[in-house]
């Protein structure tokens, strides 16, 4: 038996993966156990867990691989100031005493990390490095259901690359083609997030849901002036409008001046529709990106599959238009696209690619994402009386009837279910339900529940079988990584004066039958919900579908505005106790806040940074 | 340290990046200075430099 253990670290969201002969086992984000979001430290808590999880002392892995090479990061550091010295100086000044102290040693950093986890690890040798769009692209051929695929990748940076196309064909996985830093689509877009006021690397999403409320009115100027980009879908960003490369903002005043408008600052400006127009303009240029890179590789290879990884293909509105197109048959996106999927793209990477081991198992390899810690009745009931909860235990069949029926009747519940979800989305492990069907469900989850910002649009779970009669998608898409329209019959369709509305006034307005998650365009992004791989999920959709012919279900992050998604039962419990959910059901056990002691209700709202 | 030094050696070999050496070497000293002159003996060394 061989196992790997892959590591991602000191970037931003910090995880851990193991696999054992190829299998995956079990993988983790750091920030679910330390409880701060987008962690980038040595995740010690993650590496215990998947350690624990696999029956294996740390001395007892074969190999542990980081998921990126420092020297080379150190390489287009060092190559990056002189290109643009004397500029710069600040941030070189900032990065080099960390480099010189810490990161250019990282190999004797981890070890010393991992020895004080197990002081009988003591073979350094065993670490080893993968390249950063690597592990993305490992992450997302090896575990998907493909023998042969084109694989794409793309995010903010790495070591050198920000873009890249691999070929992959049984435990075969070639790169060739890449684009380099600074000419990156991912800064490209984390560029406008600065610009519109929210958090690089988090508020990405944010940027994404708000770009439906505005027009694309920026979206030739954007493509005249920030970049050249090529009828293959390649680029080159005009890094006269930007400064991340040098700087320690990621734009300029000559961005500023172009748009004509200073950077929001979200402390004191309101978003206004100039901010949707922008977002929906760089959304546009985003998706006429990724459908240029993927049209010129169908049209080059003519390879049926395709894989993506990397923060953007997060972007599920991006994903949704590949699979409109109808560019490549099928489409595996790996769920933990960001960094912390680069772990478990290491370890699989040195499986397949250095130790050469076969590959012949063709189907989806990632278990539903269910990755993550589980507890047994045990720990849940001693947790549960340690923390003053009032609960009583049901069924498995129980558990399904009795929170549809309370869904139905417009109840929010907090369902903690299974393992938790490795990735950024919550598939029912860790998730907070609700009935789509009411009006003020999006308002008041936002406001009252989520404690954010009133434009997040929600997503829907819906039964697999009942997908096609309700939006217009007809394949698994188990990871909410794509996004499509409700069904024409199921919308409504808007006034001469709606369509006069603009921005957040289109909130309003019911949209669908299903409004709680009908985006302002339409479009929902949708997770597919199957018997296989979640039952109890699957169980509780069909008990709702009974009771009121609807077989979908909101499906939120169980978690407030700025925290990492709840991993133990303290968590949800503290969660459930600061917001205004109704009812937590934790496996087979229920609490209703009616009857919890009024006195441990908290102040949840502001204990988290916005983000 | 030695590890390191090789590693980083077969680094720039193979990726023949020769002339990142001597800017690395410089930081490296300016790097060990600065941590030196926490100690203060060093910093007149400093003073006539600049």
């Amino acid at each position: 038996m061989t196992s790997i253990l892959g590591i991602s670290a000191f970037y931003h969201d910090s995880a851990a993966a193991l696999i054992k002969d190829g299998e995956i086992i079990a993988a983790a984000q750091e920030e679910r156990f330390t409880r701060i979001k987008h962690d980038p430290s040595y995740p010690a808590n993650a590496v215990t867990y998947v350690l624990k999880e696999s029956n294996l002392k740390l001395s007892e892995v074969n190999h542990i691989v980081f998921f990126e090479k420092p020297f080379l990061k150190f390489e287009r550091l060092l190559e990056t100031y002189m290109a643009f010295a004397p500029k710069g100086f600040k941030s070189f000044s900032l990065s080099m005493p960390i480099w010189l102290r810490e990161k250019l040693f990282q190999k004797k950093f981890l070890f010393e990390k991992l020895k004080s986890q197990d002081k009988n690890f003591n073979d350094i040798k065993k670490i080893k490095f993968s390249e950063h769009h690597y592990s993305h692209a490992a992450s997302a051929f090896y575990p998907s259901p493909f023998k042969e695929a084109i694989i794409l990748t793309l995010d903010g940076v790495g070591e050198w690359a920000t873009t890249t196309v691999a070929i992959g064909k049984e435990n075969k996985l070639e790169m060739i083609k890449e684009i380099h830093f600074p000419h990156s689509i991912g800064l490209l877009y984390s560029a406008f997030t600065y610009y519109t006021g929210f958090k690089v690397n988090s508020g990405e999403y944010k940027v994404m849901g708000l770009a439906p409320y505005g027009k694309p009115k920026y979206k030739d100027k954007i493509l005249k002036n920030l970049l050249d980009l090529k009828d293959d879908g390649s680029f080159k960003l005009n890094m006269k409008y930007f400064n991340y490369a040098t700087g320690l903002t990621m734009t300029n005043k000559k961005f500023s001046d172009l748009f004509g408008q200073p950077v929001r600052n979200p402390k004191k400006d309101l978003l206004t529709d100039f901010h949707m127009d922008m977002a929906s303009s760089i959304q546009a240029v985003t998706e006429e990106i990724v459908i240029k890179l993927v049209k010129d590789l169908q049209n080059k290879f003519k390879i049926k599959n395709l894989c993506l990884a990397g923060g953007v293909a997060l972007n599920c509105v991006a994903n949704g238009k590949i699979l409109k197109e109808k560019i490549f048959e099928n489409l595996w996106i790996q769920p933990a696209a960001g960094d912390a999927g680069g772990s478990l793209g290491a370890a699989l990477a040195y499986w397949y690619h250095e130790l050469n081991m076969p590959r012949d198992q063709y189907y989806d390899r990632m278990r539903g994402a269910y990755l993550g810690p589980k507890f047994n009745d045990q720990d849940i009931e001693q947790q549960l009386n340690s923390l003053n909860a009032k609960f009583s235990k049901k069924t498995a069949d129980e558990i399904s009837k009795e929170v549809a029926k309370e869904l139905s009747n417009n109840k929010t519940v907090g369902w903690f279910q299974g393992r938790m979800e490795f990735g950024p989305r919550a598939l029912g492990g860790r998730s907070i339900l609700a009935d789509p069907r009411s009006e003020k469900m999006q308002k008041e989850l936002n406001l009252k529940i989520k404690f954010r910002e009133s434009f997040r649009p929600f997503a829907p779970s819906i039964l697999r079988e009942d997908l096609k009669d309700w939006f217009d998608l007809d394949c698994d898409s188990p990871y909410m990584l794509l996004v499509s329209d409700v069904k024409k019959e199921k919308q409504i369709s808007m006034s001469e004066k709606d369509k006069k509305l603009f921005g957040i006034e289109k909130l309003n307005i019911k949209r669908s039958s299903i409004p709680a998650i009908t985006h302002v365009d339409y479009s929902a992004r949708i997770q597919t919900v199957h018997e296989d791989t979640n039952k109890k999920y699957y169980d509780l959709l069909k008990e709702f579908k009974k009771i009121t012919d609807c077989p979908v279900l909101v499906n939120t992050s169980f978690n407030v505005r700025g925290e990492p998604i709840v991993n133990s039962i303290s968590d949800a419990f503290n969660c459930f106790m600061g917001t205004n959910l109704d009812i937590l059901v934790i496996e087979n056990f229920v609490l209703y806040k009616n009857d919890q002691d009024k006195s441990i209700i908290k102040d949840y709202k502001d204990k988290f940074e916005l983000d | 340290m030695i590890d390191f030094l090789k590693e980083f050696w077969e680094f720039l070999k193979e990726r023949k990046k020769y002339w990142l050496l001597p800017i690395i070497i410089v930081l490296a000293l300016f790097g060990a200075l600065i941590v030196l002159s926490q100690g203060s003996a060093v910093a007149p060394f400093i003073y006539t430099i600049f």
